[in-house]
């Protein structure tokens, strides 16, 4: 019991690593008042580009970075629609999801079954020898310590530093940002693309440590789950890393219950990270709904 | 009349030449002229539309002039964005307040600080708090919640932030119309002590009291051009309304007003009405009120004291917690708000563009959205629009409303033509109980004159009415009977002719307990 407890929660840190990443960079664009509905899809191009990268480099560090460049990409390109255009987000988001689940099987359809060097595991010196919780914490690969030291890190720049001041300031009333003398613009921007940076990351995590092959469709709803989330952590950093590894939790018991042969349908078990959504969602949505940051209702439409 | 005054001596610090700005379809400012000298109180006075707030917006940078230049301490500037006036020492409070309400006030003053360092420095922003505070009467607590501070708080955190980022330019865009009369007095003090530290100000406003009372120079704004600059000591009254209305009268006097038998039917009666609020505003605590046929009940109070919930609660959109709403002797309670309105009460909603009007839908399909029954027999299958139309025009011509035709959105309307078709509307189907938030806001005073008259001649035909605004001087003239509403409490009832103006701002503003002149309990009928 005790070890099947201990695998769950480690599991829940690993499965956790890529929905805290996702949700972290959604945080950081909603906090700016744009909300990114892609995030799905910024999972999907930072996946596929890192395992190509990988692949043809054998050098895990490249397909990090290629696949942060990538969710970049894909920010980019809804920043540009949202605060450029202005365009619906809503819209936005969903077409840049649907393009890149397009893209990402077209062109990681040669990159199926193929092998690759995942990334590097790394056992804390001394703590991973710690009594009960030693294993769980810290035998990880190093995205994993990366997503829950990122967490209190863009609380901090969020929280404590000007940028996040007129970050937060540009989310919740832009036109006061503006009238403050604030580069509404290009702030919005750089808080959706370094949403979608993380949202990169949270790709190459899943396809070059956690399931360490590419699948078309692979990141299966986690960017929404991380949009749910944000919700959930009323748009906090710190209170999303709880909310990542309830979540990522639930897809470790899915996988143990699996391997234990119980017999439940495997679409049932599919089914529960986005029941457990439905669910959170129903209990949290009410009481927590004024922490919304005001500019979420509306994209500013900036002065004429 | 219109003359130029001489700058007496001291040269001009704040040039504005030639100033042009339109927007599709108007033109708001038109060749400006304004010269404005350091250390000066400067009152920029015109009607609403006179071209005031686009002028100011200009100097502050927040919109790009079509022609014209700027011009400070005889540099010459070029302002790209509010960013560039802010360095130039401009800054400016808005009407609307620009503060954001879930910041704290230190994290609201940061903002505008000019950077040095990264990181969030509090205890610095505290520290110039207290400077300014104590030097200027501004003090205000660092770390509330924006949303915490009455508006007069808010108003000084905006004046203080104007400070601690270095204006020396201090534009206010009509800076009363929020306050009650004793926070303008203190307000004025602050003023006059920022002018003796040579902060040069510019004071917008459409009230002549106001800039006689603080103004070292006038200049009257009409139709987006300037009518004249004149120094204080040499501008009359009688001299100021006719630069602001042009050849246009004012009928003064005071309303026809028929009385009624006294002790007349209630038509609206509040027992004990408790309401609960959302985040930030205040409920409703036993709010017991009755208001009769034929006579205007006003209501007084600064926004935020429970108006809202009060209006919503007798429309039926918020559920009281407890209490009774009664309508012409029924208990209506929990009724829902479609049988409300069926009872025959109408409103001037307290936000048009978003509880009285759908922008995006025609004039003449906003018209007669609430009273669907009338004008769209049979699930709207046998809608004569030709109809509707004719007598829409009918009333739209006797008040005298600008519209291009009844076929275009409601939205690309201004705010004071949307007001005024509320008004109709509302007064079109001659409601037994009237539920009228700030019916004149957003009008001129011609029209605002005529609304008024419109709500005495409903009153004079047996209309109930309760008037809730914030303009003492609008509420003293058409209510047969005062309210002051504060935290959700009457705080005083009575007579318009028992009290004076400032008695009822500082009930208004809790400043004052319950006053030994309440004569009557507010539940109590008038003239008994």
């Amino acid at each position: 019991m005790l070890a099947m407890l201990q695998s769950v929660l480690g599991g829940g840190i690993r499965a956790g690593t890529p929905i805290l990443y996702a949700t972290l960079g959604e945080v950081i664009s909603e906090r700016a008042g744009v909300v990114n509905l892609g995030v799905e899809g910024g999972i999907l191009v930072g996946a596929c580009a890192g395992f190509i990268t990988t692949a043809h480099t054998q050098n895990p560090m490249l397909g990090i970075a290629a696949a942060a460049l990538a969710g970049g990409l894909a920010g980019l390109v809804h920043a540009f629609m949202v605060v450029t255009l202005r365009s619906n987000q809503i819209a936005s988001g969903l077409a840049l999801m649907f393009l890149c689940l397009g893209v990402t099987s077209f062109v990681g359809r040669p990159y199926v079954a193929v092998k690759i060097n995942a990334v590097p595991q790394a056992s804390v010196p001394g703590l991973s020898r710690l009594p009960l919780v030693g294993t769980v914490l810290f035998t990880h690969d190093v995205l994993v310590y990366g997503a829950y030291l990122l967490a209190p890190l863009i609380w901090l720049l969020l929280f404590h530093t000007k940028w996040g001041l007129a970050l937060r300031a540009v989310g919740e009333r832009p036109a006061v940002a503006y009238a403050s003398g604030l580069p509404t613009s290009l702030i919005q921007y750089g808080a959706v693309v370094s949403g979608g940076v993380l949202s990169g990351i949270a790709g190459a995590h899943l396809s070059l440590a956690y399931a360490r092959s590419w699948v078309e469709g692979m990141s299966n709803g986690r960017g929404f789950i991380a949009v749910a989330l944000v919700i959930f952590a009323t748009w906090h950093p710190l209170r999303s890393v709880v909310g990542a590894v309830v979540f990522g939790a639930v897809f470790a018991l899915q996988l143990q219950i699996q391997a234990r042969g119980v017999a439940l349908s495997p679409y049932f078990l599919d089914m529960t990270p986005y029941l457990l959504t439905l669910v959170g969602l129903l209990l949290m949505g009410r009481a927590r709904r004024h922490a919304m940051p005001e500019g979420l209702r509306a994209v500013f439409e900036g002065v004429t | 009349m219109a003359v130029e005054a001489p700058s007496d001596g001291d040269h001009v610090y704040l040039r504005l030449e030639g100033i042009t700005k339109s927007f599709p379809g108007v033109v708001a400012n038109c060749g400006i002229n304004l010269d404005v000298g350091r250390g000066e109180i400067h009152a920029v006075l015109g009607e609403n539309g006179a071209g005031k707030s686009t002028l100011m917006k200009v100097l502050y940078g927040f919109w790009q002039p079509d022609a014209g230049t700027i011009s400070v301490d005889g540099k010459r500037l070029d302002l790209r964005s509010p960013s560039d006036a802010i360095r130039a020492g401009i800054g400016m409070v808005f009407q609307s307040f620009m503060l954001i309400p879930a910041f704290s006030v230190a994290e609201n003053i940061a903002l505008t600080l000019p950077g040095s360092g990264v990181l969030l420095s509090v205890s610095a922003i505290r520290a110039r708090l207290r400077e300014f505070g104590s030097r200027y009467g501004l003090s205000v607590e660092a770390d509330a919640k924006v949303w915490q501070l009455s508006v007069g708080e808010q108003q000084r955190v905006e004046i203080v932030k104007l400070l601690v980022s270095g204006a020396r330019v201090l534009i206010l865009d009509e800076p009363t119309s929020v306050l009650a009369p004793h926070e303008v007095t203190k307000l004025f003090e602050i003023l006059q002590t920022l002018r003796r530290d040579g902060y040069t100000i510019l004071f917008v406003t459409h009230k002549l009291n106001e800039v006689m009372a603080i103004a070292d120079r006038i200049t009257v704004l009409r139709k987006g051009g300037v009518v004249g600059t004149l120094p204080r000591a040499g501008a009359t009254l009688p001299d100021l309304v006719d630069m602001l209305l042009g050849e246009r009268e004012l009928r003064a006097g005071s309303f026809e007003r028929r009385d009624h038998e006294p002790g007349g039917r209630a038509v609206l009666e509040l027992h004990d009405l408790s309401v609960r609020s959302d985040r930030g505003r205040t409920g409703l605590a036993r709010v017991s009120l009755r208001v009769c046929a034929g006579e205007i009940v006003g209501v007084a109070g600064v926004t935020g004291n429970g108006q809202t919930e009060l209006g919503e609660a007798i429309l039926g959109l918020r559920r009281p917690a407890g209490g009774r709403v009664v309508l012409d002797g029924v208990d209506v309670t929990r009724r829902s708000t479609a049988a409300i309105l069926a009872q025959g009460v109408a409103c001037i909603p307290e936000d048009p563009l978003r509880m009285g009007v759908a922008p995006g839908l025609t004039i003449a399909e906003n018209m007669v959205l609430d009273e669907r029954a009338r004008y769209m027999p049979f699930g709207g299958l046998l809608t004569d629009w030709r109809a509707i139309r004719r007598e829409i025009e009918l009333r739209v011509e006797n008040f005298g409303i600008a519209i291009p035709r009844l076929s275009v959105p409601v939205g690309t309307l201004s705010g004071g033509n949307v007001q005024r078709l509320l008004l109709l509307r509302a007064l079109a189907r001659k409601p037994r109980l009237l539920v009228a938030f700030y019916p004149t806001r957003g009008l001129d005073i011609a029209a605002t004159r005529m609304a008024q008259e419109l709500l005495m001649v409903s009153r004079n035909g047996g209309a109930a009415t309760l008037l809730i605004s914030e303009d003492l001087d609008e509420l003293f003239a058409l209510s047969d009977r005062l309210v002051v509403l504060s935290r959700g409490a009457v705080a005083g009832s009575f007579r318009p002719g028992e009290v004076e103006t400032v008695d009822v701002g500082l009930l208004m503003t809790g400043a004052a307990k319950r006053h030994e002149w309440q004569a009557s309990p507010a539940s109590s009928i008038p003239g008994s």
